[in-house]
């Protein structure tokens, strides 16, 4: 059974105006691929469309453990494992961090659980980021800055123990020594989750400790490239650009 | 006994050996319904036909003061309610009402020493002892012919409690009347008097609640506070009526020098609500803080609100209301902060926020404010708005379904309030909010 797999995915805004025209790609268990592109690229949109963005019309197919998961409801695709760290987490007030994975945890388990038990796991994690256990007692990203809300996602993925994590610009907002933090976090999580990565980013020092297996390439809308750690290295270089020009003169895609 | 009638009037006083000027005070209130109009201003309400209200229905017991005397019915009913359970566990004195007597009050021992008084009105209106001080101030702040349903609860007034804190006594643990009206087509006219003396400080909670009919169940009852200087004062309340319930409730303060009040409200329940607790800021330095939530699901209208009046210098108060509509529901957030001429340095702010479930429900925020100081200062904020789609989206990606990530929404967006109700009444709270939210209040 394969892990995970996207097939002729294509998506629409509600408008009618296609954002990707057909994308295909697979994820294999505790691998880690990177999705690089240029801005409107349409990467985010694949992230949503695998999490069940509701401002998208979709077709195609999205396999996950071997299921069908594009018709399926947001939460029932958290439930089979999917996370995704949002580019921009949404502020929810007058709720706490450690309520909202007291519930999550509850429905998971359908039963009561004491604040206290999710307070202890966060806590564990809050110290490998760096921050301290009010930082999830706080109402959820509310006022967060944009570094605080990243390390809030991370510290949730951990709580929740997802088996795909799409990470959309985790490092965006970060300084230096917390994207070097949160690329070892993850690191540690794939070594004992055995979990894979899908994982969206401008900045490859959030890769420093983990060994992505592929990259691949998007433009406007549909996969450009698949690569390995070398036209990752290439892309930093000499940016996108460059890139298309040389591959287009070679006629090889 | 059924309607208002003069006949009904005098047979409640005579029934409770009421003092004459009592008695008197009924019978202007009977004349005052009979002159006053239905508010005009406000949601109709002429489905309520007065005459098929039973104004007073008496339970079938007389009042004890233990749980183990109370007839195994009505025991049951404040069983499930909890109250027995909670008195034990944490509340200084308490009384509850069935119908329309209080049926069960009680004062912890250590309390009484301190100085305290914790009876029902009724024996507080009888007793020499209390005379002067219950005459003084019984129907002062919320007058026999101010309105329409002032009036019928000065006429027909039963039940309720009276309590008096000492000066510079703290009464450390919360008192609790608690409501029940189980008759069905009955009204509740419960009267509540508190005087909080000198440098004193009282938590006071109300709960109230009714079971379901079909015929129209009425709800007037009055509360009247008395803060004096330096004193502190916190009022928490939360009503789940049925839905066939109108609950026309007066509820009024008057705060001296240096004294403070809280209100904490949650409004659940009822057919129609039309409720404003107003304080009157009289003496300088006093304060008003004011939090409240409501829900108004399928045919209900809730017209809620707080109304503060600045009469002194440098008096302060808030106002912050939630208000949720699912279905159909109206949920009207009515609000006035009033700045006389003279209270220099007042400051006064209003906030209030609405959430709009589903389509077909309304919400209306109506904050005021009266500025006639030039030394003062008040400003206010409204907002209506709907449940984010991007909240929703992001709280879903989570695990929860949607429906638990929406009470997860609206639990937030009342925290505020919960926040300031012991913890067994904001879980009662949060678990009302989950019934309305599922529609199975």
């Amino acid at each position: 059974m394969k892990f995970f797999g996207v097939k002729n995915l294509r998506v629409s805004t509600k408008e009618g105006k296609e954002i990707l025209s057909g994308v295909d790609f697979e994820i294999n268990k505790s691998e880690t691929v990177v999705l690089i592109g240029p801005n409107g690229a349409g990467k985010s949109t694949v992230a949503g469309a695998i999490m069940g963005d509701g401002r998208f019309i979709t077709s195609g197919s999205v396999k996950f453990l071997g299921e069908e998961i594009l018709s399926l409801p947001v939460s029932e695709r958290a439930k089979k494992g999917i996370f995704m760290s949002f580019q921009n987490p949404v502020e929810v007030p007058g709720i706490t961090t450690t309520e909202m994975i007291r519930s999550v945890l509850e429905d998971k388990r359908g039963g009561f659980v004491l604040l206290d038990e999710v307070r202890e796991g966060i806590s564990e994690n809050a110290k490998k980021l760096g921050t301290n256990i009010w930082f999830s007692e706080r109402e959820l990203n509310v006022g967060f800055s944009g570094g605080e809300k990243k390390k809030n996602e991370i510290l949730q993925m951990l709580a929740l123990s997802p088996k795909l994590v799409i990470l959309d610009e985790i490092d965006s907002g970060l300084d230096v020594d917390a994207s070097t933090r949160i690329s070892k976090i993850l690191r540690d999580y794939q070594k004992e989750s055995g979990c894979s990565y899908l994982i969206i980013t401008h900045n490859m020092r959030v890769l420093r400790h983990l060994e992505p297996t592929r990259a691949i390439l998007m433009k406007e809308g549909s996969v450009y490239a698949v690569g390995d750690q070398k036209m990752l290295k290439t892309v930093e270089k000499n940016g996108f650009k460059a890139f298309f020009e040389q591959i287009s003169e070679k006629g090889v895609k | 006994m059924k309607g208002l009638t003069k006949e009904l009037v005098l047979g409640l006083s005579q029934r409770k050996k009421e003092p004459v000027w009592v008695r008197n005070l009924r019978l202007s209130g009977l004349k005052a319904w009979g002159k006053l109009e239905m508010p005009k201003w406000a949601p109709d309400i002429s489905e309520l036909k007065l005459d098929e209200i039973e104004t007073y229905v008496k339970p079938e017991m007389e009042m004890v003061s233990s749980w183990e005397e109370v007839p195994n019915e009505i025991r049951k009913t404040f069983d499930e309610l909890g109250i027995p359970e909670a008195e034990k566990e944490g509340l200084a004195g308490v009384g509850a009402q069935y119908d329309s007597e209080t049926i069960y009050h009680n004062l912890k021992r250590e309390v009484e020493k301190q100085g305290v008084v914790y009876l029902p009105i009724e024996e507080a209106l009888r007793d020499k002892k209390y005379a002067k001080i219950v005459k003084e101030h019984f129907m002062k702040l919320v007058l026999p012919d101010e309105h329409k349903f002032a009036a019928l609860h000065a006429a027909v007034f039963s039940g309720g409690s009276f309590i008096y804190v000492p000066p510079f006594t703290e009464v450390e643990v919360p008192l609790q009347s608690y409501y029940r009206l189980n008759a069905p087509g009955a009204g509740q006219f419960e009267h509540t008097l508190i005087i909080v003396d000198e440098g004193a400080n009282l938590h006071f909670i109300e709960g109230c609640s009714a079971p379901k009919y079909n015929v129209a169940n009425l709800h007037a009852g009055a509360v009247e506070i008395f803060v004096n200087k330096n004193a502190h004062m916190k009022f928490s309340t939360v009503e789940s009526w049925s839905k066939n319930m109108y609950n026309l409730n007066t509820k009024r303060a008057i705060v001296e020098e240096g004294g403070e009040i809280e209100w904490v409200t949650g409004s659940f329940g009822s057919k129609v609500t039309m409720l404003y607790p107003m304080t009157i800021l009289a003496g300088t330095g006093a304060k008003c803080e004011y939090t409240g939530v409501t829900f108004a699901g399928k045919g209900q209208i809730i017209d809620n609100g707080a109304k503060v009046v600045h009469a002194a210098p440098n008096t302060c108060s808030t106002i912050n209301t939630k208000s949720l509509s699912r279905d159909d529901g109206v949920s009207i957030s009515r609000t006035l902060a009033n700045i006389l001429p003279g209270a220099v340095g007042a400051k006064a702010f209003i906030d209030c926020k609405s959430l709009i479930l589903n389509g077909g429900a309304k919400a209306e925020a109506m904050p005021e404010v009266r500025v006639g100081e030039m030394d003062a200062e008040a400003a206010h904020e409204a907002s209506v708005g709907k449940i984010s789609e991007e909240a929703l989206y992001y709280l879903m990606s989570r695990g929860l379904s949607e429906e638990k990530a929406r009470t997860l929404i609206v639990r937030g967006f009342t925290s505020e309030i919960s926040k300031e109700l012991p913890v067994e009444y904001a879980m009662e709270m949060n678990n009302l909010i989950r019934m309305e939210m599922e529609g199975t209040a």
